[in-house]
């Protein structure tokens, strides 16, 4: 075929790029979601709890992406700097993922636990305080701000349905769960019961008489890169 | 103004004047909260405790500003001046013009409201929330009818190279919005993604390098190919490389994606085609840039008075070496390196300020006083847009590359006892001089996109005065 008869035909033009430009997303995208091993097989994931979900919308809302990745490369020094490489596994229920472009800042993906909660309080206060390299902004409004947990159970609803294994039972106590993690009533037993032993309940925000968006972003800070158990973790070539 | 055999026919130019105009202000708006955005990296606290500007809501802001309301309106102003002129009829339709035109504009003054309130999806260059996604895609098809329409009435028997890659722009960004912004809403301003984790990754990036692939390339290639023949009245170089390199350029730019993901939690396969593909895009990108930069032989004394042909030769310049560096970091080892460091910001920096928006620039110029029927200005401001610009570009990647590779060497660098040799903390404050030099680079070239303002504001004074 003559390239003029393609250039003198809209049709034949428009359907030939598009068939062009389809075939690359098509090889590279549709068998992610069909090879097994894509997404590791590993004991301890597990949904976000509602504070930890409200947490995350706030870095997201926050735009903290923008400078922290959440990926650990499989490299001796993010290792030593960071911890075990990250897995497929580890984001499976993070709608949208977080991994990140850039690290103005460090990675955050197993920053759970590697500080205290007054720590945390303290840098999203004012990060100098506490790293005086810092070029990070300062969030007081964090810990100013209620936590608006209205329509928690409609977000839980909205994961099922893409895919978040949410329980009935979880998105029907989503309210008392958030508050039982924030230690301001709610049913912490149910929330156990739900969830996991080794969801921690706490002040995170330092105030014990009201949930803060600070409460909920330090809950989901504190839980990251903590729920895989790597001690029965076999690496598997890929 | 145009001469033709037949009857003369009536363009509908008001529309590019619109969106000229459009390109200019937001041209300054994108440049200037980069700036800030610079500035702010350098004297932290800067926002003083404002959550609306901080560098997390800010950031997207300017992205969004730069790529979809600067590059937009590029795009939109030129395609429907060259389409018009290139099948030398009429725009389809005055009706969807207009709706284009203020259907993109309400796009961006949605996003400037709700970015710095901190509603975003939270996928970097695909931001905006569900119900503005919705509008992008209404305009979006309106601008598939409309030029595609007037493709079917053009008055020529070839569809001209420039609108072939318009075409593959329209169809492409179109594919990979509404693949990418597929969510399940949960109120009017939140949704959740239908994807997750590693696959939401990879259609990330699928959508991420394409957004540059086919807006910023593809796109300014096709005003590259009216453009440059245009300013320096010689015909395109090679008829046969436009073609091979329009086909290699559309089916290669979309696997180069994974390339961003390289030693992450995606699959090797995937990072390896990525790779494969973004190192043989040297290819048809080169093809481009020789065809353009060739375009020129035989007039190469024009560039001595021409300082609109110095603006097209500098972006095809900056575009030959990005894309140079561009397949360069897709290779494993040096990516290792680069990625999550200011080495991808210079990058993409030699490659939008380098590339697309002098490219844009030039078009301006050129349009400018064909559309209002009188002689530019000032020359002289031109050619002081152009060193302020090429000096700008310069200052900030260089500032990037020192400060990037800086950056990787002191994460993996060890002492002689096996320890880390730096803190994360200590890394960022070595970044210091280098995002003050940045922000200088940033604000030269600024200065000079506010002289094109100058210079355009005072052409069409001049007009309409006329």
């Amino acid at each position: 075929m003559q390239h003029a008869t393609i250039e003198k035909s809209i049709p034949l033009m428009a359907i030939i790029t598009l068939v062009l430009v389809s075939i690359g997303g098509l090889v590279e995208i549709v068998p992610l979601f069909f090879i097994k091993g894509t997404i590791e097989k590993v004991e301890g994931m597990r949904p976000y709890t509602p504070l930890e979900l409200k947490g995350r919308d706030i870095y997201i809302r926050e735009g903290c992406y923008n400078c922290h990745s959440q990926m650990i490369r499989p490299f001796r020094d993010e290792a030593e700097r960071y911890g075990h490489y990250s897995l497929a596994a580890e984001s499976m229920y993070d709608h949208p993922f977080q991994w990140g472009s850039k690290r103005t800042g460090p990675d955050l993906a197993r920053i759970g636990g590697k500080y205290s909660n007054q720590w945390h309080q303290a840098h999203m206060l004012r990060p100098q305080n506490v790293v005086p390299e810092s070029v990070m902004p300062a969030y007081p409004w964090l810990a100013k701000n209620a936590l608006d947990y209205a329509d928690i159970d409609k977000r839980l609803r909205a994961l099922s349905k893409v895919g978040v294994p949410y329980t009935e039972e979880q998105i029907g106590n989503a309210k008392q769960d958030l508050m039982a993690q924030a230690m301001t009533g709610g049913d912490p037993a149910g929330l156990t019961k739900r969830y996991g032993n080794k969801v921690p309940k706490d002040d995170f925000d330092g105030h014990p008489d009201k949930i803060t968006e600070l409460d909920a972003l330090v809950a989901y800070l504190q839980m990251l890169g903590t729920l895989v158990d790597f001690s029965g973790y076999q690496a598997q070539t890929r | 103004m145009h001469q033709t055999s037949g009857p003369k026919p009536v363009y509908d130019y008001d529309i590019v004047k619109y969106f000229t105009i459009g390109a200019v202000v937001y041209a300054i708006v994108g440049f200037l909260v980069g700036v800030i955005l610079a500035l702010e990296l350098t004297f932290p606290g800067l926002n003083a405790d404002i959550p609306y500007i901080t560098f997390g809501r800010l950031r997207p802001l300017h992205t969004s500003a730069v790529i979809f309301a600067f590059g937009g309106s590029v795009l939109f102003a030129t395609s429907y001046y060259i389409v018009q002129r290139t099948c030398r009829v009429r725009l389809f339709s005055d009706f969807l013009s207009r709706f284009t035109f203020w259907g993109w504009n309400l796009v961006v003054v949605l996003v400037v409201i709700t970015y710095p309130l901190g509603l975003s999806q939270g996928k970097e260059y695909a931001e905006p929330i569900w119900p503005i996604d919705l509008l992008i895609t209404v305009v979006w098809v309106a601008y598939f009818i409309n030029y595609v329409g007037t493709l079917a009435r053009r008055q020529e028997p070839h569809i001209y190279v420039a609108n072939w890659f318009y075409l593959a722009f329209i169809i492409t960004v179109a594919m990979l919005h509404i693949v990418n912004n597929l969510a399940i809403p949960v109120n009017l301003t939140d949704s959740y993604p239908i994807f997750s984790g590693v696959q939401d990754a990879m259609i990330q990036w699928w959508y991420g390098h394409n957004a540059v692939g086919f807006f910023l390339t593809a796109a300014f290639l096709g005003l590259m190919y009216y453009f440059v023949p245009k300013q320096a009245e010689r015909p395109v170089y090679s008829y046969r490389l436009s073609i091979v390199h329009f086909w290699a350029l559309s089916f290669m730019y979309i696997w180069a994606g994974p390339h961003h993901l390289h030693y992450t939690a995606l699959p090797d396969w995937a990072g390896t085609l990525g790779a494969t593909f973004s190192i043989m895009l040297l290819l048809p990108s080169w093809g481009g840039m020789i065809n353009g930069i060739m375009t020129l032989s035989g007039a190469w004394h024009k560039l001595r008075t021409d300082p609109i042909l110095r603006f097209f030769i500098a972006s095809l310049s900056f575009y030959g070496m990005s894309t140079f560096e561009g397949p360069m970091m897709s290779i494993k080892s040096v990516n290792a390196l680069s990625h999550y460091t200011d080495w991808t910001i210079g990058h993409v920096h030699s490659g939008a300020l380098g590339w697309v928006a002098m490219v844009s620039f030039g078009a301006i110029y050129h349009m400018v006083p064909r559309l209002w029927g009188v002689a530019i200005h000032s020359t002289r401001l031109i050619n002081l847009h152009f060193w302020l610009a090429t000096i700008g570009v310069v200052i900030y990647i260089v500032a990037m590359w020192i400060s990037g590779i800086m950056q990787g060497l002191m994460w993996r660098a060890y002492d002689s006892f096996g320890n880390l040799s730096y803190s994360f903390a200590e890394t960022v404050a070595a970044m210091h001089p280098y995002y003050l030099i940045r922000a200088i680079g940033g604000i030269v070239f600024l200065a000079g996109a506010l002289v094109m303002a100058y210079n355009v504001y005072m052409t069409i004074r001049g007009a309409n005065k006329g």
